[in-house]
């Protein structure tokens, strides 16, 4: 069976089989184990409430389970053994990758990222949001910053190698360089530490166009007495911005900034087409795939290491929603 | 701006040339991958993109055989026109064009000006006109073929070769195909699960729903990386292994945390009162959620729609780690990032394309349903 007719297959078994457990399960639950009428209906329509919630979450319920919340614990307990996965080695994989020269690198590229790219993406979603916001064009502005959040991040790794091409005729850096009277093309691609820079950017230039459409609808949500009066008593523009404007999006900032942390913490693609991790670019998501069907041991506990890092943020970010449910 | 008397012109400009300067910033990258992408192979390496509209001039090399060679007076003599081999025919189609220089050595292929002669050496001489006549002479019969080397000037090329060699030779049609498949059933299938689960958390009392909900959250940013060993073993160990099921269920898996936070979000906004006067008016919750809930709930269901087929569309890590790696089942990113890359690495033409052809579903349906793609972003974030 041709792989796209496989796919119309299981659309159809998983629409019909999801629509169709849904159905009948709540039809049983009605008609069979708690039927709303005879001596007991009653009682059987308060325990068809408490059975309903969990015929409904059940589906996802498992999903989530297998797929998220077992992988935490089966991952730890993996990057426990050694690399055929059959001796228990203890905390032998992570005393191995502290010792490496490499895992150190990527760390050190890691928190760079984390202090580099979250930071300068919203920034630069920040500015955009705020020129945008009363330009007559603004919204076609908008869209284009936009644009790269839908281009994935091979794509856009291979717009950027191009622009970072070494070669006065293809990369436009070196072609601006050229312009100003450099004799030779470099790689920028390959100048130690400094090419992490050029790799982030990549990543800042995807990310701008997501912080600018929430910061932009923060801004709007501004009250405009609070500006007003501002201007009243002769603040300047810049002052209205830092002073007033930015302090009471701070919360939306703060969220923008999380969700770009997120995604830099699993990011991978981008310094896998860019470089593969040589030249000292790796960070720990890429790492952990330069052991990935390699050492299941190894790949594991750098995975490991990356869920540590999430950790306090992931724990910060379950008491807001539940401080949200009260 | 706002408007502060005296200045407001001046900081007018100001922002008008930074947001231009921006957007120019954001757009010349894809831009120039773009324009490269329907140029003429050998004319990205002469010039640079941002040159593609001039005319381009190029060196070509051409052999003239010892079989035309023909006998004049005490030697040999060869005649005709570098415009008409047919290795160059491409460039000159009526055989017209403008030979800029000329040379008889690879290492000098513009040493001699167009008219000039030129010593051979192996002895005779060449000589090549503007419009592109060569004369060679020899003062014995010719054995091999005499090289000419030539500069023209060659109008830009647009051509969509490019997209053609990608499409066929280099596999991405069948790429293309795989990705889709790959895409369209992991976005329908995680809505229909999330849907019901979303609106269990949202409009239906239980215990423990504040625990599920807080759970939800906290798998929200669990790091996929921390999936791939354990799930492939699973998936090995009950049959699938890397295959399309492995990589539907597994995009499913990795979706539903979101999916469940976005609609449920939506869903706890809805209006209280039509859900409570349903209820009084006896619709069970199965009717609720399938005739008042979920046509509601459109927006929000078609914003995870979009942010769920764009993520798998553009996704690598999963289908590197999902699916086998043979060409078979290689979707696009797979195959410009291991394969293209590596085997048609300065080959810009082809990677352009490659990368448009990957990218321009993904645009469509931005551009088409940015609307709702915002709208959802701002239901995730904003409260």
């Amino acid at each position: 069976m041709p792989p796209i007719l496989q796919g119309l297959f299981t659309i159809l078994v998983g629409v019909t089989g999801c629509v169709a457990y849904f159905w009948l399960s709540n039809l049983l639950l009605d008609r069979v184990i708690c039927p709303p009428h005879g001596p007991h209906a009653g009682r059987n329509i308060t325990r068809a409430n408490l059975i309903r919630p969990w015929l409904f979450l059940f589906p996802a319920l498992v999903v989530l389970g297998l797929y998220l919340a077992y992988p935490v614990v089966g991952s730890f307990v993996r990057s426990l053994h050694d690399r055929s996965g059959t001796e228990f080695i203890g905390l032998g994989n992570y005393a191995d990758l502290i010792a490496s020269g490499g895992f150190r690198v990527a760390v050190r590229n890691n928190i760079l990222w984390l202090l580099v790219v979250p930071a300068a993406a919203t920034a630069f979603g920040l500015l955009a949001a705020q020129l945008t916001d009363r330009l007559s064009w603004g919204n076609v502005a908008k869209s284009l910053i936009f644009m790269p959040m839908a281009i994935s991040f091979v794509g856009a790794s291979l717009i950027w190698r191009f622009v970072y091409d070494n070669s006065f005729d293809i990369g436009l850096i070196n072609a601006v360089r050229g312009a100003f009277g450099a004799e030779r093309a470099i790689d920028v691609i390959q100048i130690p530490f400094w090419n992490n820079f050029f790799i982030m950017f990549i990543m800042v230039w995807i990310q701008t166009g997501f912080a600018m459409v929430i910061l932009s609808a923060a801004l709007r949500g501004i009250p405009e007495e609070t500006v007003e009066a501002a201007i009243m008593d002769g603040a300047s523009p810049t002052q209205i911005f830092f002073r007033i404007k930015v302090p009471q999006i701070m919360g939306t900032i703060v969220v923008v900034w999380t969700t770009i942390t997120f995604l830099v913490l699993k990011v991978f693609d981008i310094v896998y087409t860019m470089t593969g991790g040589n030249f000292g670019t790796h960070i720990l998501p890429s790492y952990m795939m330069s052991f990935m069907f390699r050492d299941d041991g190894r790949a594991t506990a750098v995975a490991f290491v990356i869920m540590i890092l999430v950790l306090p943020v992931m724990i910060w970010n379950i008491r807001q929603a539940r401080r949200e449910m009260r | 701006m706002h408007s502060i008397a005296g200045r407001k012109s001046g900081l007018q400009w100001a922002v008008h040339l930074s947001v231009v300067a921006l957007v120019l910033l954001w757009l010349i990258p894809t831009l120039g991958l773009l324009v490269s992408s329907v140029r003429d192979r050998d004319q990205i390496a002469e010039t640079g993109w941002w040159l593609a509209p001039l005319p381009v001039e190029m060196t070509f090399r051409i052999r003239a055989a010892p079989d035309d060679a023909r006998a004049s007076g005490d030697g040999f003599v060869i005649a005709g026109n570098v415009l008409d081999d047919p290795a160059q025919a491409r460039w000159f189609p009526d055989g017209a064009g403008t030979v800029t220089a000329f040379g008889t050595r690879g290492a000098a292929p513009t040493e001699h000006a167009p008219g000039d002669t030129a010593e051979l050496r192996t002895g005779g001489t060449l000589s090549v006109a503007r419009d592109g006549a060569f004369t060679i002479t020899a003062p014995d019969a010719l054995t091999r073929p005499v090289s000419i080397f030539f500069e023209a000037r060659v109008p830009p090329r647009v051509t969509l070769d490019n997209y053609a060699t990608v499409l066929t030779s280099d596999g991405m049609d069948r790429a293309f195909l795989n990705t889709l498949t790959v895409a369209v059933p992991a976005t329908v299938i995680p809505i229909l699960i999330a849907a019901f689960a979303a609106y269990a958390l949202a409009w239906m009392d239980f215990r423990g729903r504040g625990v599920l909900i807080a759970a939800v959250v906290g798998l929200l940013v669990v790091p996929l990386q921390l999936a791939l060993v354990p799930l492939l073993n699973l998936h090995n160990a009950v049959g699938i292994g890397q295959s399309f099921l492995g990589i539907w269920l597994a995009h499913t898996g990795f979706g539903m945390p979101l999916a469940i936070y976005l609609l449920r979000n939506y869903m706890v906004g809805l209006p209280r009162d039509i859900i409570e006067s349903a209820r009084v008016d006896g619709a069970t919750d199965f009717q609720i959620f399938t005739r008042i809930i979920l046509p509601l709930s459109f927006p929000a269901l078609a914003a995870f729609a979009i942010f769920q087929f764009l993520w798998v569309w553009n996704d690598l890590l999963v289908a590197k780690v999902f699916l086998p790696s043979g060409s078979d089942a290689q979707v696009m990113t797979v195959k410009i990032a291991d394969d293209l890359i590596g085997s048609r690495g300065g080959d810009w033409g082809i990677l352009a394309a490659a990368a448009f052809v990957s990218i321009a579903v993904p645009l469509v349906v931005f551009f088409t349903l940015q609307r709702y793609l915002v709208r959802g972003l701002l239901a995730g974030s904003v409260k």
